[in-house]
Protein backbone atom coordinates (compact mmCIF):
# COMPACT_ATOMS: atom_id res chain seq x y z
CA UNK A 1 0.00 0.00 0.00
CA UNK A 2 2.45 2.71 1.20
CA UNK A 3 5.57 3.80 -1.06
CA UNK A 4 7.92 3.52 1.66
CA UNK A 5 6.32 0.01 3.70
CA UNK A 6 7.88 -3.21 3.25
CA UNK A 7 6.62 -6.90 4.72
CA UNK A 8 8.46 -7.78 7.63
CA UNK A 9 10.94 -9.96 6.11
CA UNK A 10 13.24 -11.98 8.41
CA UNK A 11 10.29 -12.58 10.99
CA UNK A 12 9.40 -16.03 11.29
CA UNK A 13 5.91 -15.43 9.61
CA UNK A 14 5.64 -18.79 8.01
CA UNK A 15 4.38 -20.40 11.44
CA UNK A 16 2.18 -17.32 12.39
CA UNK A 17 0.54 -17.14 9.21
CA UNK A 18 -0.28 -20.43 9.38
CA UNK A 19 -1.90 -20.33 12.82
CA UNK A 20 -3.97 -17.92 11.70
CA UNK A 21 -5.00 -19.25 8.39
CA UNK A 22 -6.75 -22.42 10.57
CA UNK A 23 -9.09 -19.74 12.20
CA UNK A 24 -9.72 -17.88 8.97
CA UNK A 25 -13.55 -17.13 10.09
CA UNK A 26 -11.78 -14.22 12.16
CA UNK A 27 -11.55 -10.35 10.78
CA UNK A 28 -8.22 -9.96 8.58
CA UNK A 29 -7.15 -6.27 7.13
CA UNK A 30 -5.03 -5.85 4.06
CA UNK A 31 -3.43 -2.75 5.67
CA UNK A 32 -0.74 -1.15 6.44
CA UNK A 33 0.01 0.77 9.86
CA UNK A 34 3.26 1.99 8.87
CA UNK A 35 3.01 3.31 5.34
CA UNK A 36 3.15 6.76 4.46
CA UNK A 37 -0.18 6.71 3.00
CA UNK A 38 -1.18 5.46 6.56
CA UNK A 39 0.14 8.27 8.09
CA UNK A 40 -1.09 10.52 5.51
CA UNK A 41 -4.40 10.04 6.86
CA UNK A 42 -4.77 7.23 9.25
CA UNK A 43 -8.26 7.92 10.70
CA UNK A 44 -10.21 5.29 8.07
CA UNK A 45 -7.77 2.64 8.68
CA UNK A 46 -8.40 3.21 12.58
CA UNK A 47 -11.76 3.07 12.09
CA UNK A 48 -11.69 -0.16 10.20
CA UNK A 49 -9.48 -1.87 12.89
CA UNK A 50 -12.03 -0.72 15.47
CA UNK A 51 -15.33 -1.69 13.49
CA UNK A 52 -13.69 -5.11 12.05
CA UNK A 53 -13.74 -6.83 15.70
CA UNK A 54 -12.02 -6.99 18.97
CA UNK A 55 -8.99 -8.00 17.29
CA UNK A 56 -8.07 -8.17 13.85
CA UNK A 57 -5.20 -10.04 11.96
CA UNK A 58 -2.98 -7.94 9.83
CA UNK A 59 -1.60 -10.67 7.36
CA UNK A 60 1.19 -8.03 6.41
CA UNK A 61 2.78 -8.02 9.56
CA UNK A 62 0.83 -11.52 10.79
CA UNK A 63 0.25 -9.36 14.16
CA UNK A 64 -3.40 -9.00 15.62
CA UNK A 65 -4.46 -5.38 15.94
CA UNK A 66 -6.63 -4.30 18.57
CA UNK A 67 -8.08 -0.72 18.24
CA UNK A 68 -11.12 -0.37 21.03
CA UNK A 69 -10.70 1.47 23.99
CA UNK A 70 -12.61 -1.29 26.17
CA UNK A 71 -9.03 -3.88 25.21
CA UNK A 72 -6.47 -1.57 24.70
CA UNK A 73 -7.21 -0.70 27.99
CA UNK A 74 -7.33 -4.36 29.38
CA UNK A 75 -4.33 -5.51 27.38
CA UNK A 76 -2.34 -2.44 28.86
CA UNK A 77 -3.22 -3.27 32.23
CA UNK A 78 -2.59 -7.05 31.88
CA UNK A 79 1.24 -7.02 31.73
CA UNK A 80 0.56 -10.94 32.99
CA UNK A 81 -0.78 -11.64 29.36
CA UNK A 82 0.85 -9.09 27.09
CA UNK A 83 4.27 -9.27 28.07
CA UNK A 84 6.61 -6.00 27.33
CA UNK A 85 10.04 -8.24 27.55
CA UNK A 86 9.96 -9.39 24.37
CA UNK A 87 9.93 -6.13 22.56
CA UNK A 88 7.22 -3.29 22.23
CA UNK A 89 7.88 -3.12 18.34
CA UNK A 90 7.35 -5.57 16.51
CA UNK A 91 10.52 -7.29 16.63
CA UNK A 92 10.11 -10.29 18.86
CA UNK A 93 12.91 -10.20 21.14
CA UNK A 94 12.09 -14.25 21.52
CA UNK A 95 13.23 -14.67 18.20
CA UNK A 96 15.80 -11.80 16.84
CA UNK A 97 18.35 -9.86 18.85
CA UNK A 98 17.17 -6.10 19.46
CA UNK A 99 18.97 -3.19 17.51
CA UNK A 100 19.72 -1.70 21.18
CA UNK A 101 20.17 -2.93 24.52
CA UNK A 102 16.20 -3.06 26.17
CA UNK A 103 14.97 -0.42 28.02
CA UNK A 104 15.14 -1.44 31.67
CA UNK A 105 11.65 0.24 32.19
CA UNK A 106 10.19 -0.25 28.55
CA UNK A 107 11.46 -3.37 27.50
CA UNK A 108 10.86 -5.72 30.87
CA UNK A 109 7.93 -7.31 33.01
CA UNK A 110 7.45 -7.12 36.25
CA UNK A 111 9.03 -7.73 39.24
CA UNK A 112 11.92 -6.31 37.40
CA UNK A 113 10.91 -3.68 35.56
CA UNK A 114 9.41 -2.30 39.02
CA UNK A 115 12.85 -1.83 40.89
CA UNK A 116 13.59 0.51 38.02
CA UNK A 117 10.68 2.15 37.23
CA UNK A 118 10.62 3.11 40.95
CA UNK A 119 13.76 5.18 40.65
CA UNK A 120 12.33 6.81 37.28
CA UNK A 121 8.90 7.62 39.21
CA UNK A 122 10.82 9.50 42.20
CA UNK A 123 12.98 11.66 40.03
CA UNK A 124 10.04 12.63 37.87
CA UNK A 125 7.73 12.85 40.42
CA UNK A 126 4.85 15.43 41.71
CA UNK A 127 7.52 17.16 44.46
CA UNK A 128 10.01 17.61 41.20
CA UNK A 129 7.69 19.11 39.33
CA UNK A 130 7.08 22.12 41.66
CA UNK A 131 10.97 22.16 42.04
CA UNK A 132 10.98 23.04 38.44
CA UNK A 133 7.90 24.59 37.62
CA UNK A 134 9.03 28.44 38.19
CA UNK A 135 11.95 27.94 36.20
CA UNK A 136 9.63 26.46 32.99
CA UNK A 137 7.29 29.07 33.90
CA UNK A 138 9.88 32.24 32.64
CA UNK A 139 11.35 29.84 30.33
CA UNK A 140 7.93 29.92 28.38
CA UNK A 141 7.24 33.12 29.10
CA UNK A 142 10.31 34.50 27.81
CA UNK A 143 9.94 32.38 24.32
CA UNK A 144 6.42 33.81 24.46
CA UNK A 145 8.08 37.26 24.18
CA UNK A 146 10.32 36.71 21.45
CA UNK A 147 7.89 35.31 18.60
CA UNK A 148 5.59 37.69 19.72
CA UNK A 149 8.80 39.94 17.97
CA UNK A 150 8.55 37.66 14.81
CA UNK A 151 4.95 37.48 14.62
CA UNK A 152 5.29 34.77 11.96
CA UNK A 153 7.10 31.54 12.68
CA UNK A 154 7.30 27.81 11.93
CA UNK A 155 5.35 26.84 15.13
CA UNK A 156 7.29 23.44 15.26
CA UNK A 157 11.07 24.57 15.08
CA UNK A 158 10.09 28.10 16.96
CA UNK A 159 7.80 26.58 19.48
CA UNK A 160 6.96 22.64 19.95
CA UNK A 161 10.78 21.90 19.39
CA UNK A 162 12.24 25.55 21.28
CA UNK A 163 10.46 25.24 24.44
CA UNK A 164 11.16 21.58 25.08
CA UNK A 165 14.88 22.41 24.13
CA UNK A 166 15.46 25.43 26.06
CA UNK A 167 14.30 23.34 29.52
CA UNK A 168 14.42 19.62 29.41
CA UNK A 169 18.18 19.12 28.80
CA UNK A 170 19.06 21.69 31.74
CA UNK A 171 16.75 20.06 33.58
CA UNK A 172 18.19 16.67 32.56
CA UNK A 173 21.98 18.33 33.48
CA UNK A 174 23.12 17.59 30.01
CA UNK A 175 26.35 18.78 28.35
CA UNK A 176 25.69 21.93 26.15
CA UNK A 177 27.08 20.94 23.42
CA UNK A 178 25.88 18.04 20.50
CA UNK A 179 22.71 18.58 21.87
CA UNK A 180 21.56 18.30 18.39
CA UNK A 181 21.58 14.76 18.77
CA UNK A 182 18.85 14.42 21.13
CA UNK A 183 16.05 14.47 18.39
CA UNK A 184 17.16 12.44 15.43
CA UNK A 185 18.29 10.14 18.52
CA UNK A 186 14.68 9.54 19.13
CA UNK A 187 12.80 9.48 16.20
CA UNK A 188 15.68 6.63 15.51
CA UNK A 189 13.89 4.57 18.43
CA UNK A 190 10.74 5.36 17.72
CA UNK A 191 10.83 4.02 14.20
CA UNK A 192 12.83 0.86 15.52
CA UNK A 193 9.35 -0.15 16.90
CA UNK A 194 7.97 -0.26 13.52
CA UNK A 195 8.40 -2.88 10.67
CA UNK A 196 11.66 -3.45 8.84
CA UNK A 197 10.80 -1.11 6.00
CA UNK A 198 12.38 2.31 4.89
CA UNK A 199 11.98 4.10 7.83
CA UNK A 200 13.61 1.87 9.84
CA UNK A 201 16.21 1.02 7.95
CA UNK A 202 17.75 4.62 6.91
CA UNK A 203 17.06 5.69 10.71
CA UNK A 204 19.71 2.70 12.34
CA UNK A 205 21.70 2.96 9.39
CA UNK A 206 22.26 6.88 10.44
CA UNK A 207 22.04 6.19 13.96
CA UNK A 208 25.85 5.35 15.16
CA UNK A 209 26.51 8.77 15.54
CA UNK A 210 23.35 9.98 17.97
CA UNK A 211 24.22 6.71 19.67
CA UNK A 212 27.48 6.87 20.78
CA UNK A 213 26.20 10.78 21.98
CA UNK A 214 24.09 9.56 24.33
CA UNK A 215 25.77 6.52 25.97
CA UNK A 216 28.37 9.10 26.56
CA UNK A 217 25.76 11.62 27.97
CA UNK A 218 24.23 8.95 29.97
CA UNK A 219 27.35 8.66 32.00
CA UNK A 220 27.49 10.32 35.66
CA UNK A 221 30.81 12.17 35.13
CA UNK A 222 28.97 13.54 32.06
CA UNK A 223 25.91 15.01 33.78
CA UNK A 224 25.68 18.15 35.93
CA UNK A 225 26.26 17.51 40.05
CA UNK A 226 22.53 18.61 40.06
CA UNK A 227 19.35 17.67 38.10
CA UNK A 228 16.72 14.54 36.56
CA UNK A 229 20.09 12.27 35.53
CA UNK A 230 22.41 13.26 38.33
CA UNK A 231 19.34 11.80 40.70
CA UNK A 232 19.25 8.91 38.84
CA UNK A 233 22.41 8.12 39.57
CA UNK A 234 22.10 9.04 43.03
CA UNK A 235 20.13 5.78 42.89
CA UNK A 236 23.33 3.90 41.82
CA UNK A 237 25.65 5.54 44.57
CA UNK A 238 22.87 4.27 46.95
CA UNK A 239 23.38 0.88 45.71
CA UNK A 240 19.71 0.70 44.69
CA UNK A 241 20.94 0.06 40.85
CA UNK A 242 23.87 -0.63 39.42
CA UNK A 243 25.97 2.24 37.62
CA UNK A 244 25.47 0.44 34.18
CA UNK A 245 21.98 0.33 35.11
CA UNK A 246 21.82 4.14 35.89
CA UNK A 247 22.87 5.10 32.26
CA UNK A 248 20.36 2.97 30.93
CA UNK A 249 17.92 5.03 33.01
CA UNK A 250 19.19 7.81 31.68
CA UNK A 251 18.95 7.15 28.63
CA UNK A 252 15.08 6.00 28.52
CA UNK A 253 15.26 9.84 30.10
CA UNK A 254 16.60 10.97 26.62
CA UNK A 255 14.72 8.80 24.72
CA UNK A 256 11.49 9.20 25.49
CA UNK A 257 11.47 12.72 27.43
CA UNK A 258 12.07 15.31 24.48
CA UNK A 259 10.29 13.99 21.03
CA UNK A 260 7.09 12.84 22.97
CA UNK A 261 6.76 16.22 24.48
CA UNK A 262 7.83 18.04 21.33
CA UNK A 263 5.20 15.93 19.48
CA UNK A 264 2.13 16.68 22.22
CA UNK A 265 3.30 20.58 22.48
CA UNK A 266 2.74 20.56 18.67
CA UNK A 267 -0.37 18.68 18.70
CA UNK A 268 -1.90 21.45 20.87
CA UNK A 269 -0.53 23.77 18.74
CA UNK A 270 -1.90 22.22 15.94
CA UNK A 271 -5.89 21.84 17.50
CA UNK A 272 -5.68 25.32 19.14
CA UNK A 273 -5.08 26.98 15.31
CA UNK A 274 -7.72 24.56 13.83
CA UNK A 275 -10.23 24.95 16.98
CA UNK A 276 -11.17 28.47 16.80
CA UNK A 277 -13.29 28.23 19.83
CA UNK A 278 -10.97 26.01 21.95
CA UNK A 279 -8.71 28.88 21.87
CA UNK A 280 -11.45 31.26 22.64
CA UNK A 281 -11.97 29.00 25.91
CA UNK A 282 -8.48 28.96 26.39
CA UNK A 283 -8.19 32.82 26.37
CA UNK A 284 -10.54 33.39 28.60
CA UNK A 285 -9.56 31.24 31.47
CA UNK A 286 -6.05 29.98 30.90
CA UNK A 287 -6.28 27.45 33.74
CA UNK A 288 -7.19 25.12 31.08
CA UNK A 289 -4.40 25.13 29.27
CA UNK A 290 -3.50 21.31 31.39
CA UNK A 291 -7.21 20.80 29.70
CA UNK A 292 -6.03 21.74 26.20
CA UNK A 293 -3.10 19.60 26.17
CA UNK A 294 -4.53 16.58 27.69
CA UNK A 295 -6.98 16.71 25.54
CA UNK A 296 -4.68 16.65 22.31
CA UNK A 297 -2.99 14.03 23.65
CA UNK A 298 -6.24 11.97 23.37
CA UNK A 299 -7.29 13.39 20.17
CA UNK A 300 -3.63 13.32 17.74
CA UNK A 301 -2.06 10.82 20.29
CA UNK A 302 1.21 11.61 19.91
CA UNK A 303 2.70 7.85 20.42
CA UNK A 304 0.43 6.25 17.67
CA UNK A 305 0.84 2.60 18.55
CA UNK A 306 2.78 0.35 21.02
CA UNK A 307 3.15 -4.14 20.62
CA UNK A 308 2.82 -6.59 23.39
CA UNK A 309 3.26 -10.50 23.19
CA UNK A 310 0.79 -12.62 24.69
CA UNK A 311 2.58 -15.50 27.20
CA UNK A 312 -0.16 -17.32 26.88
CA UNK A 313 -3.16 -18.20 25.08
CA UNK A 314 -5.80 -15.31 25.48
CA UNK A 315 -9.45 -14.25 24.81
CA UNK A 316 -9.48 -10.61 23.31
CA UNK A 317 -13.56 -10.05 23.39
CA UNK A 318 -14.58 -12.64 21.13
CA UNK A 319 -11.42 -13.11 19.02
CA UNK A 320 -8.58 -16.25 20.45
CA UNK A 321 -5.39 -15.43 20.20
CA UNK A 322 -2.12 -17.76 20.51
CA UNK A 323 0.37 -17.65 22.69
CA UNK A 324 3.78 -15.51 21.31
CA UNK A 325 1.98 -13.24 19.32
CA UNK A 326 2.10 -9.87 18.69
CA UNK A 327 -0.60 -7.60 19.71
CA UNK A 328 -0.33 -3.89 18.18
CA UNK A 329 -2.39 -1.27 20.38
CA UNK A 330 -4.09 0.86 18.13
CA UNK A 331 -3.84 3.81 20.90
CA UNK A 332 -4.82 6.73 18.84
CA UNK A 333 -8.29 4.57 17.88
CA UNK A 334 -8.68 3.96 20.99
CA UNK A 335 -8.61 7.16 21.86
CA UNK A 336 -11.19 7.81 19.12
CA UNK A 337 -13.29 4.99 20.01
CA UNK A 338 -17.11 6.25 19.66
CA UNK A 339 -17.99 3.47 22.34
CA UNK A 340 -15.96 5.28 25.17
CA UNK A 341 -16.04 9.09 23.51
CA UNK A 342 -19.19 11.02 23.17
CA UNK A 343 -18.01 13.45 19.34
CA UNK A 344 -14.53 11.37 19.48
CA UNK A 345 -13.25 13.70 16.97
CA UNK A 346 -14.16 16.87 18.00
CA UNK A 347 -11.09 18.86 20.05
CA UNK A 348 -12.89 19.75 22.67
CA UNK A 349 -11.30 21.22 25.97
CA UNK A 350 -13.76 21.09 28.56
CA UNK A 351 -14.25 17.31 28.61
CA UNK A 352 -13.35 15.02 30.73
CA UNK A 353 -10.32 13.53 29.67
CA UNK A 354 -8.89 11.55 32.47
CA UNK A 355 -8.55 7.40 31.09
CA UNK A 356 -7.44 8.07 27.58
CA UNK A 357 -4.63 5.94 26.69
CA UNK A 358 -2.32 8.74 25.06
CA UNK A 359 0.37 8.03 27.61
CA UNK A 360 -0.53 4.38 27.88
CA UNK A 361 -2.21 2.76 31.58
CA UNK A 362 -0.73 0.46 33.68
CA UNK A 363 2.39 0.03 34.89
CA UNK A 364 4.02 1.05 31.99
CA UNK A 365 2.56 4.09 31.72
CA UNK A 366 4.20 6.96 30.51
CA UNK A 367 6.77 7.88 33.78
CA UNK A 368 7.77 11.15 32.60
CA UNK A 369 4.01 12.17 31.80
CA UNK A 370 3.63 15.16 34.59
CA UNK A 371 7.00 16.84 32.81
CA UNK A 372 4.86 16.74 29.82
CA UNK A 373 1.82 18.38 31.15
CA UNK A 374 4.08 20.82 32.94
CA UNK A 375 5.94 21.82 29.67
CA UNK A 376 2.45 22.10 28.20
CA UNK A 377 0.76 23.67 30.46
CA UNK A 378 3.56 26.52 31.59
CA UNK A 379 3.95 26.90 27.72
CA UNK A 380 0.45 27.38 26.48
CA UNK A 381 -0.79 29.32 29.66
CA UNK A 382 1.77 31.89 28.44
CA UNK A 383 0.64 31.86 25.32
CA UNK A 384 -3.16 32.46 25.94
CA UNK A 385 -1.59 35.51 28.15
CA UNK A 386 0.07 37.32 25.68
CA UNK A 387 -1.68 36.08 22.25
CA UNK A 388 -4.90 37.29 20.83
CA UNK A 389 -5.30 34.70 18.00
CA UNK A 390 -3.00 31.88 16.36
CA UNK A 391 -3.58 31.37 12.81
CA UNK A 392 -2.34 28.55 10.36
CA UNK A 393 -0.64 30.49 7.10
CA UNK A 394 0.79 27.73 4.80
CA UNK A 395 0.54 24.26 4.29
CA UNK A 396 1.33 22.16 7.72
CA UNK A 397 3.94 19.62 6.47
CA UNK A 398 3.48 15.81 7.88
CA UNK A 399 6.63 14.02 10.10
CA UNK A 400 6.47 10.35 9.42
CA UNK A 401 7.80 7.97 11.81
CA UNK A 402 6.86 4.64 12.64
CA UNK A 403 5.64 5.42 16.07
CA UNK A 404 5.03 9.03 16.92
CA UNK A 405 2.43 11.32 15.08
CA UNK A 406 3.45 15.01 14.44
CA UNK A 407 4.54 17.77 12.25
CA UNK A 408 8.10 18.46 10.40
CA UNK A 409 6.42 22.32 10.09
CA UNK A 410 3.71 24.27 10.99
CA UNK A 411 3.67 27.88 9.91
CA UNK A 412 1.57 30.66 11.50
CA UNK A 413 1.06 33.98 12.31
CA UNK A 414 -0.05 35.38 15.91
CA UNK A 415 -1.76 38.20 17.03
CA UNK A 416 -0.78 40.09 20.32
CA UNK A 417 -3.42 40.59 22.44
CA UNK B 1 -24.60 0.45 47.74
CA UNK B 2 -22.70 2.13 49.82
CA UNK B 3 -23.02 6.05 49.64
CA UNK B 4 -20.41 8.71 48.96
CA UNK B 5 -20.58 12.57 50.32
CA UNK B 6 -18.23 14.76 48.18
CA UNK B 7 -17.59 18.59 49.92
CA UNK B 8 -16.03 20.61 47.69
CA UNK B 9 -14.26 23.46 48.75
CA UNK B 10 -16.71 26.29 48.52
CA UNK B 11 -18.86 24.00 50.51
CA UNK B 12 -21.52 22.32 48.61
CA UNK B 13 -22.02 18.65 48.74
CA UNK B 14 -23.03 16.16 46.47
CA UNK B 15 -24.24 12.66 47.79
CA UNK B 16 -23.79 9.22 45.53
CA UNK B 17 -24.74 5.68 45.67
CA UNK B 18 -21.72 3.99 44.40
CA UNK B 19 -21.04 0.38 43.41
CA UNK B 20 -18.86 -2.10 45.68
CA UNK B 21 -15.15 -2.21 43.82
CA UNK B 22 -16.01 1.61 42.21
CA UNK B 23 -12.75 3.92 43.58
CA UNK B 24 -13.69 7.39 45.03
CA UNK B 25 -12.22 9.17 42.28
CA UNK B 26 -13.97 7.00 39.00
CA UNK B 27 -17.49 7.89 41.30
CA UNK B 28 -16.41 11.66 41.18
CA UNK B 29 -15.51 11.43 37.45
CA UNK B 30 -18.51 9.39 35.98
CA UNK B 31 -21.22 11.43 37.95
CA UNK B 32 -19.44 14.78 37.17
CA UNK B 33 -18.61 16.10 40.71
CA UNK B 34 -15.98 18.53 40.09
CA UNK B 35 -12.79 18.74 41.76
CA UNK B 36 -11.04 15.64 40.73
CA UNK B 37 -8.92 15.36 38.10
CA UNK B 38 -7.41 12.34 37.62
CA UNK B 39 -5.03 13.06 35.22
CA UNK B 40 -2.93 9.59 35.27
CA UNK B 41 -6.42 7.68 34.88
CA UNK B 42 -6.47 5.56 38.75
CA UNK B 43 -2.63 4.53 37.61
CA UNK B 44 -0.92 6.20 41.07
CA UNK B 45 0.96 8.42 39.61
CA UNK B 46 -0.07 12.02 39.30
CA UNK B 47 -1.60 13.17 42.23
CA UNK B 48 -4.34 15.11 40.99
CA UNK B 49 -7.17 13.14 43.03
CA UNK B 50 -6.29 14.34 46.50
CA UNK B 51 -9.01 14.14 49.33
CA UNK B 52 -9.39 15.02 52.78
CA UNK B 53 -10.98 12.19 54.11
CA UNK B 54 -13.57 13.02 57.23
CA UNK B 55 -11.29 12.62 59.84
CA UNK B 56 -13.15 9.93 62.13
CA UNK B 57 -13.58 7.87 59.24
CA UNK B 58 -9.72 7.56 58.80
CA UNK B 59 -9.36 4.39 60.73
CA UNK B 60 -11.96 2.84 58.46
CA UNK B 61 -9.94 3.09 54.74
CA UNK B 62 -6.93 0.87 53.88
CA UNK B 63 -3.14 1.62 55.19
CA UNK B 64 -1.54 4.06 51.98
CA UNK B 65 1.01 2.44 49.77
CA UNK B 66 4.61 4.02 50.20
CA UNK B 67 3.38 5.04 46.26
CA UNK B 68 0.37 6.98 47.63
CA UNK B 69 2.85 8.42 50.72
CA UNK B 70 5.08 9.88 48.45
CA UNK B 71 2.60 11.07 45.68
CA UNK B 72 0.77 12.86 48.38
CA UNK B 73 4.17 14.75 49.05
CA UNK B 74 3.46 16.84 45.50
CA UNK B 75 0.02 17.38 45.98
CA UNK B 76 -1.00 20.98 44.84
CA UNK B 77 -2.55 21.83 47.96
CA UNK B 78 -1.67 21.27 51.38
CA UNK B 79 -0.94 17.95 52.43
CA UNK B 80 -3.17 17.52 55.51
CA UNK B 81 -2.62 14.15 58.10
CA UNK B 82 -6.21 12.76 56.39
CA UNK B 83 -5.01 13.83 53.03
CA UNK B 84 -5.55 10.62 50.49
CA UNK B 85 -5.93 9.80 46.80
CA UNK B 86 -9.35 8.78 45.93
CA UNK B 87 -8.21 6.75 43.28
CA UNK B 88 -6.87 4.12 46.27
CA UNK B 89 -10.02 4.35 48.15
CA UNK B 90 -11.96 1.66 46.80
CA UNK B 91 -16.05 1.36 47.75
CA UNK B 92 -17.11 -1.25 50.22
CA UNK B 93 -19.97 -1.81 52.63
CA UNK B 94 -18.42 -0.73 55.66
CA UNK B 95 -17.45 2.81 54.14
CA UNK B 96 -21.10 3.42 53.49
CA UNK B 97 -21.60 7.48 54.41
CA UNK B 98 -17.95 8.35 53.74
CA UNK B 99 -17.23 11.74 53.80
CA UNK B 100 -14.39 13.17 51.45
CA UNK B 101 -13.49 16.99 51.07
CA UNK B 102 -12.22 18.34 47.79
CA UNK B 103 -9.01 20.80 47.86
CA UNK B 104 -8.90 23.97 46.47
CA UNK B 105 -6.71 22.53 43.16
CA UNK B 106 -5.50 19.70 41.95
CA UNK B 107 -2.51 21.22 39.94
Amino acid sequence: MGVVSAPADGFALADRVCSAASRNAQPALDIDPFSIEYFEDPYPAQELVRESGSAVWLPRYSVWAVGRYEHVHTILNDWQTFCSSRGVGLSDFAQEKPWRPPSLVLETDPPEHDRARAVLARVLSPVVMKSLRTQFASAAERLVERLLDLRGFDAIADLAQAFPLSVFPDAVGMRADGREHLLPYASVVFNAFGPDNELRRQAIARSAPHVAWVAEQCRKENLAPVGLGAQIHAAADAGEISRPEAETLVRSLLSAGLDTTVNGIGAALYCLARFPRAWELLRANPMLARAAFEEAIRFESPVQTFFRTTTRVVTIGDIEIGEGQKVLMFLGAANRDPRRWPNPHVYDITRVTSGHVGFGSGVHMCVGQLLARLEAEVLLAALAQRIKSISIIGMPKRAFNNTLRGLDALPVMIDPA
Amino acid sequence: MPKITYIVASGATTEIDVASGTSVMRAALQTGVPGILAECGGNTMCATCHVYVEESQLSLLSTMTAEEDALLDGVAADRRPNSRLSCQINMSPVLDGLRVYLPERQT
